[in-house]
């Protein structure tokens, strides 16, 4: 263990900046951190022993204790459950004789809950060491597990041919699937690499800025900055280096459309962020990629290095002097938070993924407080097609306020999930439509993912567009069968605390108090003034830092407003107020002790 | 020279240097905004929110926001001044916070915001966790009761060579404050007394020591806390 730790420190040149990918390493040869590791990692990069763990004990795949031979990590999101998790679950507990949280006796074992791992169109789904399993039944579980106990490979583990396309790569090698379903600019397969660099290269910076500017894309993470001014700010910032992030730590439930576009068009974002470097004057990109797409990475550095010998990548890029770019995979570990551009860059940085202060932003200070552009990988891609095609072509789609084309990743209850590239404009109703869910049997559709709204049939005209529905691509749809309250409200409620970074006050003790209520009212116990508090105690979160905090309470505040008749079905109706106080049940044990009958 | 700017909280005029923080411009300029994760002379954090203020209509935290020229701060409207005892509230609902029995109240700035916000009681329901007290360490005690996650001690006390003693361990609601195995073993009595002196509430505590001045005269004892900032006398130049 020690020459290893040693090995992996030196690897990455003692560089506490780096210790992400050294804790990476360690926990993937070991399955878990040990304290001896930390020691030596503390001693080696002058840290505090505390200072690591500070590290270790807020990602979801690190562990310090170990996490068994074969990690099973069940993904738990909304849907997963509407397509048949809890049976998956029992049928792992059952073979394996642990419960969720625990490791085999002779450590064979492990079996965790996680976050949606970006397969909600393929569900129940699991990681198991760094390999994806879908559309799992108890039948595979059971197989799964004697499987493992027979010593297999986790490789040799799958039932069916891998999926479609670059899945089945030999650098892959997945059962996952794509499930594209409607193709447009940015999915469009005829994609030829090089295209864009070859006319950057005879533009200068700034007029790459202008055409960006031109098309008037927005970001399409969800929050919807214009592309070119971001990049326009971070150019004109001083800095004696310059970033360019690419997000692609997709972690809104719901959404995978970026996990696509990284297994079908990974040369187009490489080429997207090249386009970028050129622009603002960076010579470093880095993909920081979610843990969950681990699987990829094989494949995405084979890519890299073909990307290299053809000279897309690294020195006097096409001929063109000074003109040097190369990009890095920066692997995250398992938190939803990491998505918010300063919280990844903390965390590219080797620290916890906590979302920073604003001002300053990373276009300014970013990584390692030089400006930084963050960039979605969907945005990086769409900008390859604005400098093909130019800005004014690219505003031929989509509305005024919303140019060009969007991916949505539609899962839940319809005939087709998968990815869908449409234009802005579309409604919710067309979307119904073309995937497959009559809209006489759909009850809600959660826009946006958690943190976006959840709406019902009188909202489906309702246009997707950052003038009315903005988001980031993530459409959850749920029919009638569906419990809004406890299959949606609670399972994203939970999805917000699990996930907090816990620094700011707000987001890590309120949405506990609003799940107590969402619980109370669950169990018959509510009164209308539950509902009240609510509504009123979810704007406090507000005032928290960043995006995750502030729409941690979206999904009772949107469901209340738009549904609110399901939770008045449920409250104590005779009732204004409860105490929350039972005194014969509070008596109860004092009397059981003393003999004596309650007088009440 | 640093150049001067001018700018308003609720409607009164003020000055300061470019650049300073929201929170130190408003006090030389008489203003008290309230504050826990603050501390002179730390580079501020913003993660209690309490020093939340409207900036020009948007929800900004004092403590980390500079002044421009012309903001538009609103202070102590009815919003913001409910949205700060909410917050004051949560802590005491997430912990549990036992004043008559704590070495440090009179000095804690959680109860002294507390009665500046005349709570009589949280509107949410206590949480009443299970804490444990640590008193492994040789020189500090802490209690995680009382622990409010303001990171003061994590960023203000570091050795000589600039590591970190203390630190925050896992996330989402169940984080806590850990102390350096190590580093810990190795605390001066001095930098003990600073990590006490630093922690706002009662949950470091130098060991057998307790306190140094008697109920009743301590700091928020005579004085609500703002007091000294509201009313100190700007001087006219």
């Amino acid at each position: 263990m020690k020459t290893f730790t040693l090995k992996v420190l030196e690897k990455y040149s003692r560089d506490k900046t780096r210790l992400m990918d050294i804790l990476i390493d360690i926990q993937s040869e070991f399955g878990f951190i040990s304290r001896e590791s930390i020691a030596q990692i503390a001693h080696e990069l002058q840290m505090s022993e505390v200072d690591v763990e500070q590290t270790i004990s807020f990602y979801h795949f690190f562990s310090m204790k170990p996490t068994g031979r074969y990690s099973i990590y069940l993904n738990n999101s909304a849907v997963a459950n509407m397509m048949g998790r809890k049976e998956v679950a029992q049928a792992l507990e059952k073979e394996t004789g642990i419960k969720f949280g625990e490791v085999t006796a002779d450590g064979l074992i492990g079996l965790y809950e996680t976050s949606c791992i970006g397969m909600n169109d393929q569900e129940p789904a699991a990681i198991i060491n760094n390999q994806i399993f879908t559309k799992l039944t108890p039948f595979r579980a059971k197989e799964i597990v004697r499987d493992i106990k027979e010593g297999k490979k986790v490789s040799q583990m799958f039932s069916a041919s891998y999926g479609d396309g670059a899945n089945r790569d030999d650098s892959v090698k997945s059962v996952v699937t794509n499930n594209i379903r409607k193709i447009g600019p940015i999915l469009d397969p005829d994609y030829k690499v090089g295209g864009a660099i070859k006319k950057i290269i005879t533009l200068s910076p700034e007029d790459v800025i202008h055409e960006i500017k031109n098309s008037n894309i927005r970001g399409r993470g969800g929050a919807g900055f214009p592309t070119g001014l971001k990049w326009e700010f971070c150019r004109n910032a001083p800095g004696a280096r310059k970033y360019i992030f690419c997000n692609a730590d997709e972690g809104e439930p719901g959404t995978f459309k970026d996990r696509v576009i990284l297994t079908e068009l990974p040369r187009l974002l490489f080429e997207g962020m090249v386009v970028a470097g050129y622009a603002v004057g960076a010579q470093e990109g880095i993909l920081y990629i979610r843990y969950e797409y681990k699987y990829l990475q094989e494949y995405l550095e084979k890519i890299l290095q073909a990307a290299r010998e053809k000279n897309y990548l690294g020195k006097d890029i096409m001929g063109k002097k000074g003109f040097n770019f190369d990009i890095r995979i920066q692997f995250g570990a398992g938190a939803y938070v990491c998505g918010e551009e300063s919280a990844l860059i903390e965390s590219a940085e080797g620290k916890r993924g906590e979302p920073r202060d604003r001002p300053p932003f990373p276009v300014e200070k970013g990584y390692l407080d030089m400006p930084t552009v963050v960039n979605n990988v969907e945005t990086l891609c769409a900008v390859v097609k604005v400098i093909l095609h130019g800005g004014e072509w690219y505003r031929s789609f989509g509305t005024a306020e919303s140019t060009g084309t969007k991916l949505l990743s539609v899962s839940g209850d319809c005939r087709f999930p998968g990815v869908y590239e449409v234009a802005w404009g579309f409604s919710v109703n067309d979307i119904l439509d073309m995937v497959g869910a009559s809209e006489k049997n759909v009850q809600a559709v959660q826009v946006g993912g958690p943190s976006g709204s959840l709406i019902g049939p009188e909202e489906f005209s309702r246009i997707l567009g950052y003038e009315d529905l903005a988001t980031g691509g993530s459409l959850i749809i749920f029919d009638k069968t569906r419990d809004i309250i406890s299959d949606v409200v609670l399972n994203f409620t939970e999805f917000f605390i699990e996930e907090s970074c816990g620094s700011c006050s707000t987001c890590r003790i309120l949405p506990s108090i609003l799940k107590q209520k969402v619980e109370k009212i669950l169990d018959a116990r509510g009164v209308m003034q539950d509902i009240k508090d609510m509504e009123e105690w979810g704007k406090t979160l507000k005032a928290s830092r960043c995006g995750l905090g502030q729409t941690a309470a979206n999904p009772i505040l949107t469901s209340i407003k738009n549904f609110r008749h399901l939770y008045e079905e449920k409250i104590q109706r005779s009732k204004d107020f409860d105490s929350g106080f039972d005194l014969s049940k509070a008596v109860q044990e004092a009397c059981v002790a003393t003999g004596r009958v309650p007088n009440i | 020279m640093n150049q001067i700017i001018r700018f308003t909280i609720d409607g009164t005029e003020c000055m300061a240097a470019k650049g300073q923080y929201l929170v130190d411009a408003a006090r030389e300029n008489g203003i008290f905004i309230p504050t826990l994760c603050n501390y002179p002379g730390i580079k501020p954090k913003g993660s209690c929110r309490v020093c939340t203020v409207k900036v020009n209509g948007r929800l900004m935290t004092a403590c980390t926001t500079p002044v421009a020229e012309s903001m538009v701060i609103e202070n102590l409207c009815p919003e913001i001044e409910n949205l700060r005892k909410q917050i004051i509230e949560l802590f005491f609902v997430e912990g549990n916070h036992f004043c008559p029995a704590c070495e440090k109240s009179g000095q804690c700035e959680l109860q002294a915001l507390a009665y500046r916000y005349k709570i009589m009681a949280p509107r949410y329901p206590f949480a009443f966790p299970q804490r444990e007290v640590d008193a492994s360490n040789p020189k500090l005690i802490k209690d995680q009761n009382r622990c409010i996650l303001c990171k003061r001690c994590i960023r203000g006390i570091h050795d000589e060579k600039g590591r970190t003693i203390f630190a925050y361990k896992r996330r989402s609601n169940r984080v806590e404050i850990g102390i350096d195995p190590k580093l810990g073993k190795e605390l001066s009595d001095e930098t003990a007394q600073k990590a006490m002196d630093i922690c706002p509430v009662g949950a470091l505590l130098v060991r057998e020591k307790g306190f140094d001045i008697p109920i009743g005269e301590r700091k928020y004892d005579k004085t609500p806390i703002g007091h000294d900032i509201e009313h100190h006398k700007i001087p006219t130049p």
